[in-house]
């Protein structure tokens, strides 16, 4: 579903991808994993080109990504994002959030979109939210809101970019909870996280990346059981 | 004593204002007042929002053209540009004086706003626009529906001072012999000989709509607090 070949991305003189190689399957979960800077992020940026790679090929569907820019609005639809920062749009209600873009971009009429959003904050564990602005939500109940915001323009994968790296301690299951049931139902993903627990018990397979390559990759019993490289032992043995 | 104060001020509002009519002048110099500086503040707007996205985007040739433009309207006087977009440009047409003077002020104050815009636009987080672009909306609609409703409401209190610098630019209309406030007091003072008291009035006058606008400004800004 999507296929990364040798993808490079420097920022000026710095090279943060070193030739990034992978296939990520329908229906899959992959977590990546990896030390501050390593760039899973940037990775995970790449896919939707929300980050321009130097070079190298991201094919999703078939598609190449970088041959066809200007079909990048297109090509996004399929690829929903969720980010540390939640990003909700602060003047608009959550409902108008998940509206947006299945209105604006999909061009569905707005009582069929409603009736969408509210199942899918039904989904996510908030029914009674519907009116509110997303400055009297708690993070965990934004990030859910983000998380159904994506899933509006039904994607045939999520890109999750360290999901609950910004919420207080208490709030972290509610969300991945919510990407569990999501994982369950078949959902494509893949997850940059520092929730070793949520790689190990949700993961199908574990990417490692250190200083912009994949080091090393794997079930979660591989990956986490028997570490191959030293630099995941010692990560790893940090972490866990 | 008394008596004689009383006197004087009688002859002036007498002269100044009843004879002849005179305190229509003032109406009537206010009311042109009012439509040029909202039409002005329209076209302002207008330009400034055009402008400001021209200088943010990618594209060298626009970058240049709004550089240019607002570097020009900031570096001369307003007088300058309105006799000069008058006589040069528009002066050799039919079209009424309120709208050429509306279309230069305009202009000159659409620099101003360009660069509020501008910042205002800078001043939203820069996720806000990956969100709405990963979720597919192209950088036309992401700045329509998610950038600029946001932008604008960070910059509204400074919008409406900057309307308040505005309303006092087109004290010059009279340049180009518009009959606005400032012209009116003109008018007035010479058929009285009296330079004070038709000026202090029309100096009350401005006095009395900036500081309802600055009120205004006051309540905006408390009101946005409330809604962050």
């Amino acid at each position: 579903m999507i296929k990364v070949v040798d993808l490079h991305k420097s920022f000026g003189n710095l090279e943060v991808l070193k030739g990034i190689n992978t296939e990520i399957q329908k229906g899959e979960v992959v977590c990546v994993i990896g030390a501050s800077g390593s760039g899973k992020s940037t990775f995970l940026r790449c896919l939707n080109l929300l980050e321009e790679p130097t070079k190298g090929e991201i094919y999703i569907d078939g598609i190449s990504l970088v041959e066809h820019k200007k079909d990048i609005n297109r090509l996004r639809q399929k690829v929903g994002m969720v980010f540390q920062q939640f990003n909700l749009f602060p003047h608009m209600t959550v409902l108008e959030n998940i509206m947006l873009a299945p209105v604006k971009v999909k061009r569905i009429p707005e009582e069929e979109a409603r009736r969408k959003a509210i199942e899918l904050l039904r989904k996510v564990g908030l029914s009674d939210k519907d009116d509110v602005y997303p400055s009297q939500l708690s993070g965990g109940q934004k990030q859910r809101v983000a998380i159904a915001r994506a899933l509006a323009m039904d994607p045939e994968v999520m890109l999750f970019d360290e999901p609950t790296s910004a919420l207080d301690p208490e709030m972290v299951g509610e969300v991945l909870a919510v990407m569990k049931q999501l994982a369950l139902e078949g959902m494509t993903m893949v997850v940059v996280t520092h929730e070793m627990g949520f790689a190990r018990e949700v993961g199908d397979r574990i990417l490692f990346m250190d200083e912009g390559v994949i080091l090393e990759e794997g079930t979660p019993e591989e990956l986490f059981g028997n570490p191959k490289k030293e630099r995941t032992r010692a990560f790893l043995s940090k972490v866990l | 004593m008394l008596e004689g104060i009383f006197r004087i001020l009688s002859d002036a509002i007498y002269f100044n204002l009843i004879k002849e009519d005179r305190y229509m002048l003032f109406i009537d110099g206010l009311k042109v007042t009012i439509q040029l500086t909202v039409f002005a503040a329209i076209i302002g707007i207008i330009i400034g929002l055009v402008m400001a996205i021209a200088k943010l985007t990618n594209n060298k040739i626009l970058n240049r053209i709004a550089t240019i433009y607002t570097d020009v309207i900031r570096g001369t006087p307003s007088v300058v540009q309105l006799i000069v977009i008058y006589y040069a440009i528009l002066g050799s047409s039919q079209l009424p004086k309120l709208l050429v003077a509306s279309l230069a002020f305009g202009i000159n104050s659409g620099a101003y706003v360009t660069e509020l815009i501008r910042a205002g636009i800078l001043a939203v987080d820069k996720g806000q626009m990956e969100a709405a672009r990963s979720l597919g909306l192209s950088y036309a609609q992401a700045m329509r529906y998610v950038i600029v409703p946001q932008a604008i409401k960070n910059i509204l209190p400074a919008l409406v001072s900057e309307f308040i610098m505005l309303l006092k630019e087109t004290a010059v209309a009279g340049y180009i012999a518009l009959d606005d406030l400032t012209r009116a007091g003109n008018i007035v003072r010479g058929r009285t000989f009296d330079p004070y008291t038709p000026f202090i009035l029309v100096a009350l006058i401005y006095l009395y709509i900036t500081s309802m606008l600055t009120a205004f400004m006051g309540r905006l800004e408390r009101r946005l607090r409330q809604i962050d």
